[in-house]
């Protein structure tokens, strides 16, 4: 058993691949994101059936869809509608890859910063590209709220700036450190509790205290799953805020 | 170009143990590209095919409920007027009943009334009759008496002298008493 906890979160290679001079392996990361992909669109294409009167399957994939709907409806406004699959794409890869995550010698895509800061920027470069089309140059206006004095401006811009620059940089290290912050602490509470049971006597008996904390992290894990998925799609719709709102 | 390396990798896990796997950056490419792959298909899949479904099932949904709805409320509408017929029908038909009972009551009264004048007349007429009758047969009577009474005088009078009285005195007499 290895005793290291960052073991998990090692890359191992599958098969290699060279894309114009760029190494871009498949890796057990990129399996991974494949099964968790596959999962949601099995478990979607169980769920629409169409049937007038649903099925429990179709009315768990018509609450999510409508819950979905609904938080991009109430935090952006109804004509955010255009992003509603690309929030819905992102909130169930990343639930799911959370909670695939969570099954034994499963690797969790979410816990490397590659993914999540990759999610995170297309996601802020999606706003700025989508609000730039949409309001043209007035777009910058965002970090300039009107009606303040000039001298405040100096400040309040480069403010601005910053904490619209701080977006992906939070929304991939929220992410990244949640998953892996659950994941180091599960691995460590089994390492005890496989080196109490080693010491054998006493300290094996003692074992029990590190395996109920196992257990209760375990619970938080999977409600972080899901809080994590939760977050990163709704602060995607609070930042397409800016794309239609640039009046703040 | 895909190129196979039969061995599993052991460089990652050697460049990772100076620091954390995730901060190997010799990773992130192919990380990323896979990731834009299958996010980029996820996305497909769900936009075209699986979220119209769903959308178009719900919107069919609500839009089948409103139907239903309006359909319901129509047929109580629809109702709520075939109640208000029936019940002008029945009112009418009350008052139309109530008429002709009044009609027929008010004809008979008048046919009764006329009957009972018709006999009262007829029976006033035939006391009349028989009071005359009565008048007469008295009176006839009554003359007999005073003959009668005047012969009975008269045999009494011849048996008790023996002669008979003038017939103007006897009357006198008779009158007198």
């Amino acid at each position: 058993m290895a005793s290291d906890p960052m073991e998990q979160f090692q890359i191992k290679k599958i098969f290699d691949l060279d894309l114009a001079g760029l190494n871009i392996p498949f890796t057990n990361s990129s399996l991974w994101m494949a099964v968790a992909a596959i999962s949601v669109i099995g478990f979607f294409a169980l769920t629409t059936k169409g049937k007038l009167v649903p099925g429990r399957m179709q009315s768990v994939g018509e609450m999510s869809y409508e819950f979905l709907a609904n938080m991009v409806k109430d935090t952006t406004g109804p004509e955010a509608m255009k992003f509603f699959p690309f929030v819905f794409t992102i909130f169930f890869f990343i639930l799911f890859a959370n909670l695939i995550g969570m099954s034994p010698y499963a690797f969790t895509t979410t816990s490397h910063l590659a993914v999540t800061a990759a999610l995170a920027v297309f996601t802020i470069l999606m706003v700025i590209v989508a609000g730039i089309v949409k309001n043209g140059l007035k777009w910058f206006k965002i970090f300039a709220p009107s009606g303040l004095p000039i001298l405040m401006y100096i400040i309040i811009i480069p403010i601005e700036i910053v904490s619209f620059l701080s977006r992906p940089l939070t929304l991939a290290v929220r992410l990244f450190a949640n998953m892996t912050a659950g994941h180091v602490m599960l691995k460590l509470f089994a390492i005890f509790a496989a080196f109490l049971v080693g010491q054998g006597g006493i300290m094996a008996g003692a074992s029990i205290a590190p395996v109920i904390g196992t257990m209760g992290i375990i619970a938080l894990e999977f409600l972080v799953a899901g809080l994590q998925a939760f977050v990163f799609a709704i602060l995607t719709c609070v930042y397409l805020n800016d794309v239609y709102h640039v009046d703040h | 170009m895909a190129e196979k390396k039969p061995h599993l990798d052991e460089s990652h896990a050697e460049a990772a143990s100076g620091g954390i796997p995730q901060l190997d950056f010799s990773t992130w490419a192919g990380q990323i590209f896979w990731l834009i792959v299958i996010f980029a298909i996820l996305y497909f899949v769900l936009a075209k095919f699986i979220l119209p479904k769903l959308g178009n099932g719900l919107a069919e949904r609500s839009d089948h409920i409103a139907d239903d709805l309006d359909a319901a409320s129509r047929f109580q509408k629809d109702a709520e007027e075939a109640e208000k017929a029936y019940t002008h029908a029945l009112a009418d038909a009350r008052a139309k009943a109530h008429n002709v009972a009044e009609t027929t009551r008010k004809s008979v009264d008048a046919e009764v009334a006329t009957e009972l004048e018709a006999a009262e007349a007829e029976a006033a007429r035939q006391t009349d009759a028989a009071e005359a009758r009565i008048k007469t047969l008295r009176d006839k009577a009554m003359s007999n008496i005073d003959e009668i009474a005047e012969k009975t005088a008269d045999e009494i009078f011849t048996n008790f002298i023996g002669k008979s009285a003038t017939p103007a005195k006897l009357k006198a007499a008779l009158k007198s008493i």
